[in-house]
């Protein structure tokens, strides 16, 4: 199957270093120039399939958000390659990209961060549309931004109200009635239910498979739920500092992890009638992406790790049953 | 079982311009010594306010309105500020969500960990730093010596939580208030804090009080589970019997709601609509507006309260038999 979304090989990295002043160290009796970069998102490559949710996980800082932001050109990848059904688009300007903002949608985190308090609903939700469809007439706006209200379970009678009129998960349906209005066929959510309560979580979660079974949606899925992707994903890649190091089916995944990251994250989830104890223990704290530590990211906390962990950064292995991982131990058989 | 504290038709009024907020109506709980009790509810269902009205941390415009706290024979929810220190922080400690707001980012963890015992102690400075190592050892903190002249900045976020557990740890409490201990953090850390949690609870015999919102934190740390909603326990009991068999409309539409739960089936079970503001509650039962099994007597009458099989205590008409 032809991928929708093709992420080749990207880096992304912010200079932090501020200005030429702030760059100044005096070292060993003499001035020299300093970079501080913080090498968010390294090397990752991955296609979405059309129709499918491959989501992204990983802890604070693992360059998740950033990934979503790059693909959806929020941010200028620093190396590598975007495709889109083929295209390349991460070197586009803002109007050759406008054809494709309309099939690609993002959704936020914060329902109350990401719509703007002194725009009603219906602005909000009139606003693309009328901007990529410029030849509609008014009727055929608010018929559709009505359509969508109802899809997403807001009854169009309270287009004239504020976002703060709402609640968190009735915000967030807005937030999702947005992205839908111009018609998508990939979003991109950034943790889309973690500001939200548990009952809540559960009317959203349905709210998006809905919307992906009857729209034919692709998701490009963020989280740090990991029972929350367990649920709704097709396929699952793990990041580590930067870096995917597991990618498989969410079946393969939650049954057989293979990475010893993928192992120690697993393990942490709380069950439901589970007891705290028995939970895989890692050495250390994340190392920080401003000095990656050489060689594979993880090694500095691994059970597994040996001499060649902390020499060569590890190749994508694929094993026979389709996953994708990125350790010297798997690949050597030690694990 | 000896009870460490008896709350009893707790009330808390929130008094704003707007109206009168009724966070906490008619709570009675009971926390038995070393006992780990989960509270859990979704946000505005007075969780917090439950944990904080415990030592009095309630600030204007909220204020007790009824109610007693009984600890150790005497009604602390009527201590005077000056009293109620010598409990707080002594006898009860209290570990809050975000461990960058709790710890002073001007002093070092040693100069903090030190002025918590000079409060509650009279004892020397170098005792005073033996307890500090103590208790830093206790929480896994490697090169404890070394650690006390540093800042909090100097530590990452699972490390401070220790931290903070540690201060918790230094009067030697017989209960631990941990609100949200863990929500800001991440789910490796989270496993990590929690294990730790239930190994000084065990070690210590101290009774813990774990507010969250999630269901599954709870169910692998404590005995027992109350859950609120809107200002109410509508629900009590072991922690097994409230996971495996939940009595409460409620319990059992939270329970059912997570992916975990879901068994396969694609769609997640949903309860509609969301919790009522705590200003405009419905007459009668507060969930009976979202519930699927109401009768007629929810809409008029309060339920309370009622003992089920197996140790349990439910407010609902329904379970109750209807009557």
């Amino acid at each position: 199957m032809q991928p929708i979304l093709e992420i080749r090989d990207i880096d992304k990295h912010f200079d932090i270093s501020g200005s030429l002043l702030d760059q100044l160290r005096f070292q060993g009796g003499k001035l020299t120039r300093q970079r501080t970069v913080v090498k968010a998102v390294n090397g990752v490559s991955l296609d979405v399939l059309p129709g499918e949710t491959l989501s992204v996980v990983g802890e604070s800082g693992c360059g998740k958000s950033t990934l979503a932001r790059t693909v959806m050109g929020l941010y200028q990848p620093n190396r590598g390659e975007i495709l889109y059904r083929g295209k390349r688009i991460d070197h586009l300007g803002s109007t050759a990209m406008l054809p494709y903002r309309t099939r690609m949608q993002m959704v936020f985190q914060d329902p109350y961060a990401s719509l703007n308090p002194r725009m009603t609903v219906r602005q909000i939700l009139e606003e693309p549309v009328r901007f990529h469809n410029p030849s509609l007439n008014r009727d055929e706006v608010s018929d559709r931004v009505a359509e969508v209200m109802r899809q997403v379970g807001v009854d169009p009678v309270w287009a004239t109200n504020f976002p703060h009129e709402f609640s968190g998960g009735q915000r967030q349906r807005i937030s999702i009635a947005r992205a839908l209005v111009v018609g998508p066929e990939f979003i991109a959510a950034d943790e889309p239910i973690a500001a939200l309560d548990v009952s809540i979580q559960a009317q959203i979660l349905n709210l998006l498979m809905d919307a992906q079974e009857k729209l034919g949606l692709t998701y490009l899925f963020i989280s740090h739920d990991l029972s929350v992707v367990q649920h709704i994903s097709t396929r699952v890649a793990v990041m580590y500092l930067g870096c995917v190091c597991e990618l498989a089916t969410a079946r393969e995944l939650f049954t057989s992890p293979r990475h010893p990251y993928t192992q120690a994250l697993l393990s942490a989830i709380p069950r439901l009638g589970g007891r705290a104890g028995g939970h895989v223990k890692l050495s250390g704290d994340v190392p920080t992406p401003i000095n990656l530590p050489p060689g594979c990211v993880f090694h500095g906390r691994c059970p597994h790790a040996n001499e060649r962990c902390k020499r060569d950064i590890p190749a994508r292995l694929t094993l026979p049953s389709g996953s994708v991982v990125a350790c010297h131990a798997v690949e050597e058989g030690r694990i | 079982m000896e009870p460490l504290i008896q709350i009893k038709n707790l009330r808390v009024d929130f008094a704003l311009r707007s109206g009168t907020v009724r966070a906490l109506r008619d709570v009675t709980l009971t926390i038995n010594k070393g006992e780990r009790l989960g509270i859990v509810g979704e946000s505005g269902a007075g969780k917090s306010v439950l944990g904080f009205s415990i030592i009095n941390l309630i600030s204007k415009p909220g204020r007790i309105t009824g109610g007693q706290i009984i600890f150790k024979g005497e009604d602390i929810a009527k201590y005077s500020l000056e009293k109620m220190r010598t409990i707080r922080g002594d006898r009860i400690s209290m570990i809050f969500q975000d461990p960058m707001m709790t710890l002073n980012p001007v002093l070092t963890i040693g100069t903090q960990m030190k002025e918590t015992i000079h409060a509650h102690r009279n004892v020397s400075n170098r005792e005073a730093e033996a307890i500090c190592l103590e208790k830093l050892r206790k929480v896994y903190i490697p090169s404890p010596e070394r650690r006390l002249t540093q800042y909090p900045h100097e530590f990452s976020g699972g490390m401070r939580q220790r931290i903070v557990i540690a201060i918790s740890l230094l009067t030697s409490p017989s209960l631990i208030i941990a609100d949200e201990p863990t929500t800001a953090l991440d789910v490796t850390i989270q496993a990590e804090i929690m294990d730790l949690l239930l190994e000084l609870c065990e070690t210590e015999n101290m009774g813990l009080i774990l507010i969250t919102h999630d269901l599954a934190v709870v169910s692998e740390v404590t005995q027992r589970i109350a859950v609120l909603y809107a200002g109410k326990v509508v629900e009590i009991g072991p922690t097994r019997q409230i996971i495996d068999t939940p009595q409460h409309p409620y319990t059992q539409g939270l329970i059912k709601a997570l992916p975990q739960m879901a068994g396969g089936k694609r769609r997640l079970n949903q309860i509609p609509g969301m919790m009522p503001s705590l200003r405009d509650m419905p007459s009668g039962c507060p969930f009976q507006p979202r519930c699927t099994e109401r009768i007629d007597k929810c809409i008029h009458e309060i339920p309370l309260l009622t003992p089920v099989e197996g140790g349990g205590q439910v407010a609902c008409f329904v379970r109750q038999g209807g009557m």
